[in-house]
């Protein structure tokens, strides 16, 4: 997918004397898993098509500390907070846009006390604005009829009570949005939340992600739409395991508008 | 003579109020022995949650059937004990249904009716609980921590219910001065043919019981709650005006943690330097929570305001997926340790005595700890606004920061992290690599 894509970083802005008009956090998943790089590439397609002023911090940027501060490390969450505070208030970053739920919540909501205050957006609201403000026009008929169901992510949903702009999104693309039966507030979690993506899980009858899946199998869906990395590799795992990934897929909102 | 049941009725007024104030005290007590918490913020919205939350019954009606009953017995409870005041300025003067005096016939009537509806749909709401528990047994009333007492507890409050509720109607049946007018026994005039063939006296004697019973049990009713769960029907109103007003995924940051945390990024600190003047005897912080004592006053509060409902349980991921863990249980720990701890203090003229036993290990084991997904269902289940993921996370943070006791998998990721700022051990200078693959 090396069809050009336009990354600039922010040191790149700097040198030039400008400044973006958003920072796209990529995140440690958008960054170093294989899966989540592809979801990292379609947004930056989204971004480059849409003509969005952005940069990344590139190599600058580090992990936010989430995972750690979940798993009860907030020493290490606090060091990662401040560091990476210093270099987005060094750039005077005012906005900020990421794929990643966990790192939209954190920076959100724990940075301002450590002294880092900015606007910080979803890409799936990104993508709503950029939409309703005409700067990106969906054409394709891609998804039309298809049925598509959205797996909300805690981090956004519960955890910010953001359901509608994935939602909304989708719409967008004529698929047949079909609900599970737990969805929203009521969502079941796919398992990777609290650090739990890099342990095994403690003993039990059944994996969180298999139960997720049955959930979103029940809407007969040909694609679960996610909105967060760790959710997409949980809900892939959980199709394989089912032996589904012929007929279905599991892809980010992102994936599915950078195609349409 | 005249005046002995007066007195009788003033001396189990007192007894029944005194020894529940005593009780009550000693609630505050224990929930001051958490951590400080400024929750001085936000008043107004902070009422507007507890009218709508508690007062208001937002949440309980996202589940519809168990909601709806809720409300009636809810709204029952508080209405019906509008007859209490009667009954208690009947009992103290000696006086015999004051509000027929006081207010006109037809008011006194549509108040007593409206009584004796909401008697029955108690009624009816209380029965159609028990079977819910005991005959059709709804999973999360089954959970392994809801045996033994919870259990009991559960039930015994249904039976008092029905049994006070009973004695209502009972009352106003056999009141035959009552049953004269023809105002307000809506349901007793038809309780009151079972009654046919006693004699006047007999009657009288069953009223007079009815009524009796009636009071006493209302104030044993009220006794039982500091022993029970039943205590959310006080404590669900501080504790959703204590609740969080902040988004559910944020967690707070640990102001100690931040104060040393800004002396190593500090160029100009003095890693060697002593201890300023007069500190040199405070005890370092403790990181994270072992005992209740490390908790907050929220926190042990919801303990107390916990119904054991279990709708949390019956969201979480965890628990669905046969893990351990159980956020009522890690309510019912919290609260079941804290009165361990209280009982101690009094045992022990009024400090506490180690006693070798605390909340984590004893009560809440690591495997249910980590078992965590942080996904704030059991949050946002919570009819009053209790947090057991706050519980969670900060007994976690002992177990990380005091006794470095992750789990292997989860040191390895917070190694790199600290190493090379990823989860995975990639390197720091190819995090942007991905544009050019």
């Amino acid at each position: 997918m090396s069809e050009q894509l336009k990354v600039p970083t922010m040191a790149e802005y700097m040198a030039e004397g400008k400044q973006p008009e958003i920072l796209f956090w990529v995140g440690s998943a958008g960054s170093y898993d294989d899966r989540a790089k592809k979801i990292t590439k379609a947004f930056v397609k989204i971004l480059n098509k849409a003509n969005v002023d952005f940069a990344v911090l590139g190599t600058e940027e580090s992990n936010t500390g989430d995972l750690a501060k979940r798993a009860g490390n907030e020493f290490l969450f606090q060091m990662q907070a401040v560091m990476n505070i210093e270099v987005l208030n060094a750039y005077e970053v005012k906005r900020i846009v990421t794929c990643d739920p966990h790192s939209f919540n954190c920076i959100k909501n724990e940075y301002p006390s450590l002294g880092g205050n900015y606007d910080v957006v979803h890409h799936t609201q990104f993508i709503r604005e950029l939409i309703s403000s005409g700067r990106l026009t969906l054409e394709g008929n891609t998804y039309k009829g298809k049925r598509i169901t959205f797996h909300d992510p805690c981090y956004l949903g519960r955890a910010n009570s953001e359901y509608e702009a994935p939602r909304d999104v989708l719409k967008q693309t004529k698929a047949n949005l079909v609900e599970m039966k737990r969805n929203k507030s009521t969502a079941l979690c796919c398992g990777a939340g609290g650090a739990q993506m890099f342990k095994e899980p403690e003993k039990g009858d059944k994996d969180i992600n298999i139960l997720r899946t049955e959930d979103a199998l029940e809407t007969k869906p040909d694609i679960i739409a996610t909105g967060c990395p760790y959710c997409n590799t949980m809900m892939t795992d959980g199709i394989k395991a089912k032996g589904k990934e012929n007929e279905i897929s599991v892809m980010d909102i992102a994936e599915l508008i950078a195609n349409t | 003579m005249e005046y002995l049941p007066n007195i009788l009725f003033t001396i189990i007024l007192v007894l029944g109020i005194g020894y529940f104030v005593r009780n009550i005290k000693k609630l505050i007590r224990n929930i001051k022995l958490g951590q400080e918490v400024d929750v001085s913020d936000n008043k107004s919205e902070r009422w507007k949650n507890m009218a709508r939350i508690a007062l208001g019954q937002s949440k309980m009606v996202k589940r519809p059937i168990s909601g709806f009953l809720h409300v009636i017995v809810y709204v029952g409870f508080i209405i019906i004990n509008i007859e209490v005041l009667e009954i208690i300025i009947d009992g103290l003067f000696g006086t015999h249904r004051i509000g027929l005096k006081v207010l006109p016939k037809s008011v006194y009537g549509f108040l007593i009716g409206s009584f004796e509806i909401l008697a029955v749909l108690v009624l009816v709401s209380v029965i159609v609980f028990w079977l819910r528990r005991n005959v059709i047994k709804i999973k999360r009333f089954l959970s392994s921590e809801m045996k033994g007492w919870p259990k009991n507890d559960g039930n015994i409050i249904l039976y008092f219910e029905v049994v006070l509720m009973c004695l209502f109607l009972v009352m106003n049946a056999t009141d035959t001065s009552f049953q004269a007018i023809s105002s307000g026994n809506i349901i007793s005039q038809f309780i009151a043919p079972w009654f046919e063939g006693l004699s006047a006296e007999t009657l009288h004697i069953v009223e007079r019981t009815a009524w009796w019973l009636h009071i006493v049990g209302i104030l044993i009713f009220l006794n039982y709650l500091y022993f029970s769960k039943h205590l959310h029907i006080l404590l669900a109103f501080p504790n959703t005006y204590f609740g969080s007003l902040d988004p559910k995924g944020k967690v707070n940051n640990l102001e100690a943690v931040t104060a040393e945390v800004k002396l190593m990024m500090d160029p100009n600190a003095d890693p060697f330097a002593a201890a300023p003047e007069g500190t040199e005897d405070e005890v370092p912080a403790k990181f994270g929570a072992s005992d209740v004592m490390d908790l907050n006053q929220v926190q042990l509060l919801s303990a107390y305001t916990c119904t054991e409902c279990g709708r949390c349980t019956s969201a979480c991921p965890a628990n669905l997926t046969g893990k351990k863990l159980s956020p009522r249980k890690i309510m019912m720990d919290t609260r079941d340790r804290l009165e361990e701890v209280g009982k101690n203090i009094d045992a022990n003229n009024g400090k506490f005595k180690d006693d070798g036993k605390q909340l984590l290990g004893d009560y809440i084991t690591n495997e249910e700890l980590w078992a965590c997904t942080t996904c704030n269902a059991c949050v946002e289940e919570c009819p009053v606004s209790i947090n057991p993921l706050s519980i969670i996370l900060d007994m976690r943070r002992y177990l990380v920061m005091e006794q470095s006791a992750a789990p292997m998998e989860l040191n390895n990721m917070m190694t790199n992290i600290e190493n090379n700022g990823a989860p995975w051990p990639y390197n720091q200078m190819d995090r942007l690599n991905w544009k050019d693959e």
